[in-house]
């Protein structure tokens, strides 16, 4: 019996490498390999210096990259200052409505992104609602255009990730136990001061996973600036999928991709530990 | 008092605005599956139509690439569901040493930009010579559903009570039957979500997939290609499809699992 009850403990000790086992590996093999070979391509530059394609994107596309933190920045804190409004009354005065409203959140997920996008394009157009109805509110000039703005380009980006940004916010606010929020007003807080003092504070968890969630994909979106926006609105993503798919200029994509993963990597981790929380999940 | 309720009422309205920023699209995306277009692009309204959903499968690309992108997120959400799962209940079923860069491991994916993701599984590929298509799409697809997968299915795993395994071996049961009859159907409900999420990421991926995909093209990479050649309402009609089809899935899971809910409750068994 001794035996059998070792074997059991080892066999408990193993099972959890057991069940990660599969996903790991995988995770390991297509997600942390490929970071290797991206590097190991940045540096293959052939006859040049191993620095070059570094040099190349850093000297010649940093107004992507800025434009491309600049957009997503933008949309960040718009999403932020349309989204927390929303979560807010879905969690504290939806009622019976609240799951409604969450599915009409996480309705434009059931449509194809790109579908999605392309419908801006159709109400953004020249001859679409959105222009006509700023004509006729004198907002905007006849020859003016809304299509190949930077207005439309952050507008898509925040449409886009705003769910992200609604979501977490959501979760934050729902864990909140009420009767704090009536202990502050008891105590003779303002309903403004009580938010200010209880209920922000206790919500910044989601603020900050949702302004992750919705900055990082943002910088890295290509679609917004290409179907909503001109050349001159072009961002990061499209150089880099340019040069990967059509140039072909091997050593250069993988370095932007690499100083563009770098750049993120060290903003996350100097904003986790300004706003710091690892729940991420 | 009555600027705090004047407050409130802003507050609602303010909400039902952005409500109506995030329908717009898709109101738009609905209508325009009855346009009849002048030309070849859909961009621009003309006339009520039926005809494109009358004939949803006119164009042959599109069928393909449609039904290309169906059975990729079919396969990849099989295979994401069963390892994130693994995953997740290893973490919430035991302490183990390396938890912690597992869960560092699970969440990188998702703070890496897509085309990062992209750009270095293409690195990977080139290397290897592999010939980008099917199979390379299914594994990146694989690759971000199951951290989704894992992280859905843990947090539905948050505060589950362990000690009904314990309960079931304690009768006699074996482990394999405790797992079937006890463990799966409690955690069933966090794996069906986790997996309806996974199948519509895999679905809707176009910066990845665009990477991975070789010539072969996804619904979104079709409608990608779409805007040089020709944009038909077709477009528009699969896409009001997929809405109302995940639409009718979520409300049936929904039903699924306040019956298996209100069983459980009936039966006395502690809810997860």
């Amino acid at each position: 019996m001794a035996g059998t009850a070792a074997g059991s403990e080892r066999q408990n000790r193993l099972a959890p490498y057991l069940l990660i086992a599969p996903g790991i590996l995988w995770l390991l093999v297509f997600f942390v390999v490929p970071l290797v070979a991206l590097a190991q391509t940045s540096v293959a530059t052939g006859d040049g210096p191993w620095w070059d394609g570094y040099a190349r994107a850093l000297g010649n596309y940093g107004t992507h990259f800025l434009r491309s933190f600049r957009y997503a920045l933008t949309a960040t804190l718009l999403a932020l200052v349309l989204g927390y409004p929303l979560a807010y009354v879905i969690a504290f005065r939806a009622g019976r409505l609240k799951n409604l409203l969450l599915g009409l959140v996480i309705l434009p997920f059931f449509t194809t992104f790109l579908v999605r996008t392309f419908a801006w394009k159709t109400i953004l157009s020249d001859s679409g609602p959105a222009a006509w109805l700023l004509r006729q509110a004198h907002l905007l000039s006849e020859s003016g255009r809304l299509l190949d703005t930077t207005l439309a380009v952050v507008g898509g980006l925040t449409y886009n990730f705003l769910p992200f940004m609604i979501l977490p916010i959501y979760v934050s606010l729902e864990k909140i136990d009420r009767r704090l929020v009536e202990a502050a007003q008891d105590l003779y807080s303002t309903p403004l001061g009580a938010f200010r003092k209880v209920v922000l504070p206790l919500s910044l968890p989601g603020v900050f996973a949702g302004s992750l969630l919705t900055f990082i994909p943002a910088t890295g979106d290509f679609i917004n600036a290409e179907l909503l926006g001109s050349p001159n609105q072009q961002m990061i993503g499209t150089v880099i999928q340019n040069q990967f798919l059509e140039v072909r200029d091997y050593p250069l994509a993988a370095s932007l991709s690499f100083v563009f993963m770098a750049i993120i990597t060290l903003g996350v981790m100097a904003y986790t530990r300004v706003l710091g929380t690892e729940d991420l999940g | 008092m009555r600027v705090a309720r004047l407050g409130a009422r802003l507050l609602d309205g303010y909400a039902a605005m952005v409500l109506g920023y995030l329908f717009l699209p898709i109101l738009v995306i609905v209508l325009y599956s009855f346009n009849k277009p002048a030309g070849k692009f859909n961009f621009v309204w003309k006339s009520f139509s039926l005809d494109a959903w009358a004939d949803p499968f006119r164009y042959t690309a599109l069928v393909d690439a449609m039904s290309l992108s169906l059975r990729v997120a079919a396969v990849s959400t099989l295979v994401a569901t069963v390892f994130g799962a693994l995953i997740a209940l290893a973490l919430s079923r035991y302490r183990f040493r390396g938890s912690g860069p597992v869960s560092l491991l699970l969440i990188l994916p998702l703070t890496t930009p897509e085309v990062v993701l992209g750009s270095s599984l293409l690195s990977l590929f080139l290397d290897f010579d592999a010939r980008t298509g099917f199979a390379t799409v299914v594994i990146a697809h694989i690759m971000f559903s199951v951290s989704y997968v894992a992280l859905t299915v843990r947090a539905r795993l948050r505060g589950f009570d362990w000690t009904l395994e314990e309960a079931a071996m304690d009768l006699g049961a074996t482990p394999f039957r405790v797992f079937r009859k006890v463990t799966l159907p409690l955690i069933a409900p966090g794996i069906a979500a986790a997996a309806m999420l996974a199948f519509a990421l895999s679905l809707d991926d176009f910066v990845i997939t665009l990477f991975t995909a070789g010539s072969k093209l996804t619904y979104p990479l079709y409608v990608y290609g779409a805007r040089r050649a020709a944009f038909p309402p077709q477009i528009n009609v699969l896409a009001t499809a997929i809405l109302v089809t995940s639409l009718l899935l979520l409300g049936a899971t929904v039903v699924w699992q306040q019956r298996t809910l209100r069983q459980r409750t009936a039966g006395g068994l502690p809810l997860p």
